[in-house]
């Protein structure tokens, strides 16, 4: 199950970068978000993916999944959150001020204003 | 602290009080105040002449950084002391002579004097500092005020040029030379330079040895301005007369030869620092006396002159060093060489210091320093011709200054170098008397050219400004007492030997002293008729030749040196410098976003791949695996598709749709492997993502009505591909290699002994590792202000409307 997870991850990734390097900031946006997706579902392959019972100990089970990356992947998941939802104001800001989501207009030149 | 530490440190105590003279006694002129401190430190050392002469040196150290053996050690020897006589005794006479060269009313005098207090400061503790850090940082200390001086009217351009100039060039030599010193110490384990010449027997055998010299060398070959780094000593002629007078002919660029003679019982036995120093110095005597003859400002010609005297200093130096290697001490010859060395540079720095300050007398009665538009002016300033005379004659060699006597001894060292029997000197050897020769016909016609050229021929009033007169007489006792000092040392000579020649000499080639540990220095004014005084007379007579035909021959001038300078290369390479970087700058900081991108992920991809090869860190094993599940395998192709529709999609839209299918498919994921916190968290956020997505673009029409697919491009894809390739391998390897296990099974055992709650993930978020939780909603905290105030905040509406 690693395996093919790790592929799934792979692909994530590809598809992700592929959009960071695209033109439009929104795709940009969007690259982001699934590299979130790929990196929080990397946490949770590598603490392990055995079978057990959910993290709760009313389950009385003999044995748990682990809850360590479960409480790291959710604290990430709030953070990307709080960083996207304000990247995604800032887009929507710049282009109403700029009136461009294009990257390669937005670009930094040499003259001193 | 000792009296002789406070001696090296009162020149700096005393610029801190510069400013007030300068505010509160305004009508008194700042430099007589300053004049004070050079004289009583000139008294202070001269009385240590007989401590010397006897053989006792001084040595009293402080501790400073004592941990890593940083002390200030003064130490004053032979050597120390006449540099130290000459910073102090000149500095004096050159304040003298700027109270009257610099006008109180016109001139910002408080900068002058706290540079140039400054730089008497730093020289002496170059000369008297026997730890060579210490050492390095009065070094940089006299490049640094150097600089300041040159650039004293600043708003010149030329100035600015010529400081930035030697800045750079000083500067270079520094660095190089405190790599030197490191890679010393680094050999002998000290930084004092007493303690490294202790160890000189085991020094030459070690693989430092050399690259140590060449950059000690590097450092003094640039700062007394040898060939090819002499070019910086024109450009800083731009200085005020007084500080040419005094940084530039008789101290700061001797700095370079005090760290050459310094240094010579290190290194002078070796077959390269002969080589280098002697053949160095020799080619900078030739291209200075070249080079000077084609100039047409005063202090353009001395500046050439300066480089040229003190590469024959420096050549002396290097044959010097011969002697080491012949044992029989009566009959050394090459001794001779050395003792010239010291005894030049004591007159050089006489007769030069004298003929700056008359050039500065000219310059300053005239308004020009142009020979071209000077001419006659021997009747209107006699006192002043007549001490151009004496220099110049001296600088030429003519009896009976004390130039002839030192021009002698060279000869007699270059002579004498023809016939030494070691390194390839039997071939080579004959080069030396030649080229100092041909150098010193050179030598005499920009001697003759300096002062006919100034005082006889064409009285020109017309093309002055100023009518000229003959200078207050402030201003001539300086040049004066230096041009007593050019009569005296040469027929009595010999007042200089006992006292200050045989104690310097004594420290630069100790291991050479006689039985008694004492030198033997007795200079003749008389030698009798042997070859150096027939190549003399040579001189005299093929000199005065060419001076008379001058304007015949000139012209090779013309043809050879213009186009093939050094300064060309100079300015030519820091322009290609500064271009050559701004075009590298331009090449990889193009401003796309895009483009670092690229070169982030490029770089990550060949550094993780690079490394996972080289330690060969592949482990792909299946032992750990957990079995594959069917839900998991259909959500996962789902989730591919997903991924692929955002990719192609045409429109925004559908793009963000199908963001969010991935995003509630994780939110399945965390389902299927039994997060169900997880899942309600990734299921909330998930949607409320979606629709700021949605509210954000959705809404902006411009976007809504040009769909645009992505475009491809193949590098973006090799790219992300090479990026999720190294993610996987890096899954992969990772999962492979458990070193051991998690420390999950305490938080199951604790979270409801210890901590009262079921639900573990729960718990560890708010109890076990409840900082992190604080600062997650922190994050959000900031992220929502971060919202608001940018939605809120219109800085520049305000501006436009």
């Amino acid at each position: 199950m690693e395996i093919l997870m790790s592929i799934l991850i792979g692909i994530l990734f590809t598809a992700a970068t592929y959009l960071m390097l695209s033109k439009s900031l929104l795709r940009i946006i969007v690259g982001t978000g699934l590299l979130s997706h790929g990196a929080h579902l990397l946490l949770l392959t590598m603490g392990g993916l055995k079978t057990g019972a959910a993290p709760l100990l009313g389950e009385n089970a003999e044995f748990y999944t682990d809850p360590l990356p479960q409480a790291l992947i959710l604290t990430a998941i709030v953070i990307s959150f709080g960083v996207t939802s304000f990247f995604l104001v800032l887009a929507y800001r710049s282009y109403k001020e700029l009136g461009t989501d294009n990257m390669d207009n937005l670009r930094g030149t040499d003259r001193h204003e | 602290m000792s009296l002789l530490h406070w001696a090296i440190l009162s020149p700096f105590i005393m610029a801190l009080f510069v400013p007030f003279f300068y505010k509160y006694f305004r009508k008194i002129h700042t430099g007589w105040f300053v004049l004070i401190l050079p004289i009583i430190l000139f008294t202070y050392f001269f009385q240590f002449i007989s401590e010397t002469m006897n053989g006792r040196n001084i040595y009293e150290t402080v501790p400073w950084i004592p941990s890593i053996g940083i002390n200030f050690s003064a130490y004053l020897d032979g050597l120390g002391l006449l540099f130290a006589l000459l910073i102090t005794g000149i500095g004096a006479l050159v304040i003298l002579y700027s109270i009257y060269y610099l006008s109180k009313e016109k001139e910002a005098l408080h900068n002058f004097y706290i540079y140039l207090l400054m730089f008497m400061g730093a020289m002496l503790g170059v000369v008297l500092s026997d730890n060579v850090l210490v050492l390095y940082t009065f070094w940089e200390l006299t490049s640094l005020s150097s600089f300041l001086l040159i650039g004293y009217w600043y708003q010149r351009e030329k100035s600015r040029y010529g400081a930035q100039k030697s800045m750079l060039i000083t500067v270079f030599g520094g660095l190089a030379m405190l790599a030197g010193f490191i890679l010393l110490s680094i050999m002998t384990n000290t930084f004092s330079i007493r303690e490294m010449i202790s160890q000189v027997a085991t020094l030459p055998e070690h693989t430092l040895f050399i690259p140590a010299m060449l950059l000690v060398l590097l450092g003094a070959f640039t700062k007394s301005a040898q060939f090819p780094f002499h070019i910086w000593l024109p450009d800083a002629m731009e200085a005020p007369t007084p500080v040419s007078a005094y940084l530039h002919s008789a101290t700061m660029v001797k700095a370079g030869i005090y760290l050459v003679a310094r240094f010579s019982p290190i290194f002078a036995g070796s077959f390269e620092w002969f080589w280098i120093v002697s053949s160095v110095g020799i080619i900078t005597l030739f291209w200075g006396s070249f080079t000077a003859v084609k100039q047409t400002d005063l202090k353009s010609i001395l500046a050439f002159s300066t480089i040229s005297q003190l590469g024959m200093i420096m050549s002396l130096l290097g044959l010097g060093s011969a002697a080491l290697h012949y044992d029989h001490l009566d009959k050394n010859i090459y001794m001779a060489a050395t003792v010239a060395a010291v005894f030049h540079l004591i007159n050089h720095a006489t007769f030069k210091g004298s003929l700056f300050m008359v050039v500065g007398i000219v310059d300053h009665e005239t308004g020009t320093r142009d020979i071209r538009k000077l001419g006659g002016l021997m009747g209107v300033m006699p006192i002043t011709f007549t001490l151009a005379v004496i220099g110049t004659f001296a600088m030429a060699g003519i009896p009976p200054f004390n130039g002839f006597l030192s021009k002698e001894m060279f000869f007699t060292g270059v002579v004498n170098a023809a016939k030494l029997g070691i390194f390839n000197m039997e071939t080579w050897g004959l080069l030396f008397p030649i080229i100092a020769w041909i150098a010193s016909v050179f030598t005499f016609i920009y001697s003759m050219i300096l002062v006919f050229k100034t005082f006889t021929g064409n009285y020109q009033p017309e093309k002055l400004d100023v009518k000229p007169h003959e200078a207050p007489i402030g201003m001539l006792i300086p040049p004066i007492i230096l041009a007593s000092l050019v009569i005296i040392f040469g027929p009595f000579a010999n007042i200089l030997s006992q006292s200050i020649i045989e104690p310097a000499m004594a420290s630069i080639q100790p291991s050479l002293l006689g039985e008694n540990g004492t030198y033997h220095v007795h200079l003749y004014y008389w030698h009798g008729w042997n070859i150096e005084i027939f190549m003399t007379m040579g001189v005299i007579a093929l000199g005065t030749i060419m001076f008379i035909t001058l304007l015949k021959w000139s012209k090779i001038y013309d043809v050879f040196p213009k186009r093939l300078t050094l300064n060309k290369l100079y300015d030519g390479g820091l322009v290609a410098l500064e271009r050559s970087s701004y075009k590298l700058n331009k090449f990889y900081m193009t401003g796309f976003i895009r483009d670092y991108l690229v070169m982030i992920f490029a770089f990550m991809i060949v550094v993780l791949l690079s490394s996972l090869f080289i330690k060969d860190a592949f482990a792909f094993t299946t032992t750990n695996s957990a079995p594959i599940g069917i839900y998991e395998v259909v959500l996962a192709l789902v989730m591919v598709a997903a991924t692929v529709a955002i990719l192609f999609a045409k429109s925004r839209l559908t793009s963000i749709i199908s963001l969010g299918v991935v995003g509630y498919s994780v939110s399945l994921f965390f389902v299927l492997f039994r997060a169900p916190d997880l899942a309600l968290t990734q299921l909330i956020v998930e949607t409320v993502s979606v629709a700021l997505f949605l509210l954000c673009f959705y809404h902006l029409p411009e976007l809504k009505l040009k769909p645009k697919p992505l475009s491809f491009r193949l590098p973006n894809l090799v790219i992300s591909l090479g990026v999720g390739t190294v993610v996987t391998l890096l899954a992969l390897s990772a999962n492979g290699t458990k070193l051991f296990d998690s420390i999950s099974s305490y938080f199951v055992e604790a979270s409801y002994k210890e901590a009262g709650g079921k639900n573990m993930v729960n718990v560890i978020l708010v109890d076990f590792r409840g900082f992190d939780t604080l600062f997650e909603i922190a994050v959000l905290c900031i992220a929502a202000l971060g919202i608001f105030t940018m939605i809120r905040l219109r800085l520049t509406r305000g501006k436009e409307g």
